[in-house]
C-alpha cells in the first residue's frame, strides 16, 4: 500500500475516497489514479465527458506594469501583445536551454497574468521566479494552495460546463470561447477561471476556483452531468490520453536535460522575440542541427515498451522511451521515444526487459486531437 | 473472494490441483491491484522450470508484473484465450483467467503454499 500520511489533499480527496478511488501519492499531494478503472474511464473522455481533479497544479499570479515583459523574458514563447483572455503555452527554460517546466501564461488583465505550472515543478518554478523578480512593477502571488483546478473534458464538455447554475447567463461567452482562450467571473466565493484548455485531446474546459468552492461545483458536473454518463477520471487516464495525443509530459519527453526543440515543441519557441532565458542556447542549437527528436513508434512485437527502455537502430543504441503503454484508443502498444535526429523512419528495435522486440515508426500524432474545431469530428484512425 | 478448493502464494498466484497436474493463475486481489490488464505473456509447453521462477508476464495499463510458478514442474498447457484477450483476468481470475497448466515434479511442494484462510489473513481479510 502507498503511505499517504503527510501528502497535501485537496478540496475534492474526501469525495474521491468515497466513491472508490484508489489515491496515491503525486507530485506531495494525496490523488486519485483511477477509479472503476483506467479503460473505461478514457474511453468516457473520447466518448462523452469526464472530470479531473487537477487541483495539484500550481497557480502563480503575476501583475504590475513590468509583467508583460518580465514574463516574455522568462519563457520560449511570446506571452506579451495578445489580448485579455488568450492562453499560450511556453516552455521556461534554463539558461543552457534544458527544460524547467512546461506551462499555461493567461493574460488575465492588462497587467494580470496567471502561470499554471506542473505540480512536481512548483517549487523549482515558483523559487525560479521569485529569484528573477525585478525589484520594482512585477508582484508574484502564488496561490496555488487556495487554488482548485476542475478539469472537464470531453465531446459534451461543453454542454456540461453549461449547466452550471453559477455559468447560467455565460452560457454564450462558454460557447464562444476559442481554443486556448478564457474569461473571469465571479463564482461563489471568490473569482472563477473558465478556460478552453486541456491535456486530453478532446473538446476541453479547465475551471480554476477558490477551494471553498470547489466541492460543490463538482458535485453540481456529476448531478447535471448524469445523462451524459459523466466520470470521474484518474491520473491514470489523464497519462494515457494525453499520450495518444502526443502531449508532452514533464518528466518524460521534457526535463532539464532536454531542449524544447528536442522535444518536439518548437512551435511554443520565439527565437526571433527579445531575449529570454535560453535563447543563445536554443539558437546554437537550431544553427548547429537539433540533435534529437521525439519519434512515434508502435511496437509490432510482443510487449509494451515503458519508460526509458533503449532504443536500438541497426544494432545501435540510438535513444529510449520517454512514454510507452498500450493505446486504449488504437488498442496496441505504442511509444514515444528521444532518438538521435538522424535515425531514420522504418524499424528499430525497443529492448523490453532484456529482449530486443520489433518496432516501427509511425504518423505524429498517434490519434488526431478535436480540442479545437467540431468536438465530434470524426476520426480517421491510422 | 478467496475459493477454498486451491492453494495460494505470498505473491497472489493459485493454483487449483486435479491429480498429476495443477492449473495456476494470479487471483482476484492481484488482477485488480493491477488493473486493467492489456497483455499476458506466457512460457512455451514443454518447458520446465523451477519453484518461484518467473514464467510470464502479466500487464496492465500502468505496471508491469511476473508471473512466478509456484511448484516446479513442466508447462502442459498454457490458456491462449488470455493472451488474446486480457481481460479475461480481470473479468475471471479464478475460472477462464487461468494461466498455464504444470505437471508437478516436486508435489511435496503444495505443503508450504497458503491454504485459503492463510491466503485470506494475508490480504487482512
Amino acid at each position: 500500500m502507498d503511505d499517504l500520511a503527510g501528502l497535501k489533499t485537496t478540496p475534492l480527496t474526501d469525495w474521491h475516497r468515497a466513491h472508490g478511488a484508489k489515491m496515491v501519492p503525486y507530485a506531495g499531494y494525496e490523488m486519485p489514479v483511477q477509479y472503476e478503472g483506467v479503460l473505461a474511464e478514457h474511453a468516457a473522455v473520447r466518448e462523452r465527458v469526464g472530470l479531473f481533479d487537477i487541483t495539484h497544479m500550481g497557480e502563480i499570479f503575476v501583475d504590475g506594469p513590468g509583467a508583460e515583459a518580465w514574463l516574455d523574458s522568462l519563457v520560449t514563447n511570446r506571452v506579451s501583445g495578445g489580448a485579455v483572455g488568450k492562453v499560450v503555452y511556453t516552455a521556461m527554460c534554463k539558461a543552457d536551454g534544458g527544460v524547467l517546466d512546461d506551462m499555461l501564461i493567461y493574460r488575465l488583465g492588462a497587467e494580470r497574468w496567471l502561470v499554471v505550472c506542473n505540480a512536481a515543478n512548483h517549487d523549482k518554478i515558483a523559487a525560479w521566479m521569485s529569484g528573477h523578480v525585478p525589484a520594482a512593477g512585477v508582484k508574484m502571488d502564488d496561490r496555488s494552495d487556495a487554488v482548485a483546478l476542475i478539469a472537464v473534458q470531453g465531446p459534451d464538455s461543453r454542454e456540461l460546463v453549461g449547466r452550471l447554475a453559477k455559468l447560467a447567463n455565460l452560457r454564450d461567452d462558454i460557447a464562444a470561447l476559442d481554443f486556448y482562450t478564457a474569461f473571469t467571473c465571479p463564482g461563489v466565493t471568490g473569482e472563477w477561471i473558465v478556460s478552453r484548455t486541456g491535456y486530453t485531446g478532446e473538446h476541453g474546459y479547465e475551471l480554476y476556483l477558490p477551494n471553498a468552492d470547489a466541492a460543490a461545483v463538482w458535485t453540481e458536473l456529476m448531478t447535471r452531468g448524469a445523462d451524459f454518463g459523466v466520470t470521474p477520471i484518474g491520473l491514470a487516464a489523464r497519462d494515457t490520453l494525453r499520450f495518444e495525443v502526443c502531449y508532452c509530459l514533464y518528466g518524460h519527453e521534457l526535463g532539464e536535460d532536454i531542449t524544447p526543440l528536442e522535444a518536439g515543441i518548437g512551435w511554443a519557441v520565439k527565437l526571433k522575440k527579445d531575449d529570454f532565458t535560453g535563447r543563445g542556447a536554443l539558437v546554437a542549437q537550431q544553427a548547429a542541427g537539433v540533435p534529437r527528436k521525439l519519434m512515434c513508434l508502435e511496437v509490432t512485437g510482443r510487449g509494451i515498451a515503458r519508460q526509458d527502455a533503449r532504443v536500438l537502430h541497426q544494432g545501435r543504441d540510438v535513444g529510449y522511451v520517454t512514454s510507452g503503454t498500450f493505446s486504449p484508443t488504437l488498442k496496441k502498444p505504442l511509444a514515444l521515444a528521444l532518438v538521435e535526429a538522424g535515425v531514420p523512419d522504418g524499424e528499430v528495435l525497443i529492448d523490453i526487459r532484456g529482449k530486443g522486440v520489433e518496432a516501427r515508426t509511425t504518423a505524429f500524432p498517434f490519434l488526431s486531437a478535436r480540442a479545437k474545431g467540431d468536438p465530434r469530428a470524426v476520426r480517421t484512425l491510422p | 473472494m478467496v475459493p477454498g478448493d486451491r492453494k495460494y502464494t505470498q505473491e497472489h498466484e493459485w493454483i487449483l490441483v486435479d491429480g498429476a497436474n495443477g492449473t495456476v493463475g494470479v487471483t482476484e486481489f492481484a488482477a485488480h491491484e493491477l488493473g486493467d490488464i492489456v497483455f499476458v505473456e506466457l512460457p512455451a509447453i514443454g518447458s520446465s522450470f523451477k519453484q518461484g521462477d518467473a514464467v510470464g508476464t502479466i500487464e496492465s495499463v500502468k505496471a508491469v508484473a511476473d508471473l512466478y510458478l509456484p511448484v516446479s514442474g513442466e508447462i502442459v498447457a498454457v490458456n491462449d484465450d488470455v493472451t488474446a484477450s486480457p481481460e479475461l483476468l480481470n473479468g475471471d481470475p479464478f475460472g477462464r483467467g487461468w494461466l498455464v497448466k504444470v505437471k508437478l515434479s516436486v508435489p511435496a511442494e503444495l505443503d508450504a503454499l497458503l491454504d485459503a484462510g492463510a491466503y485470506g489473513e494475508l490480504l487482512g481479510g
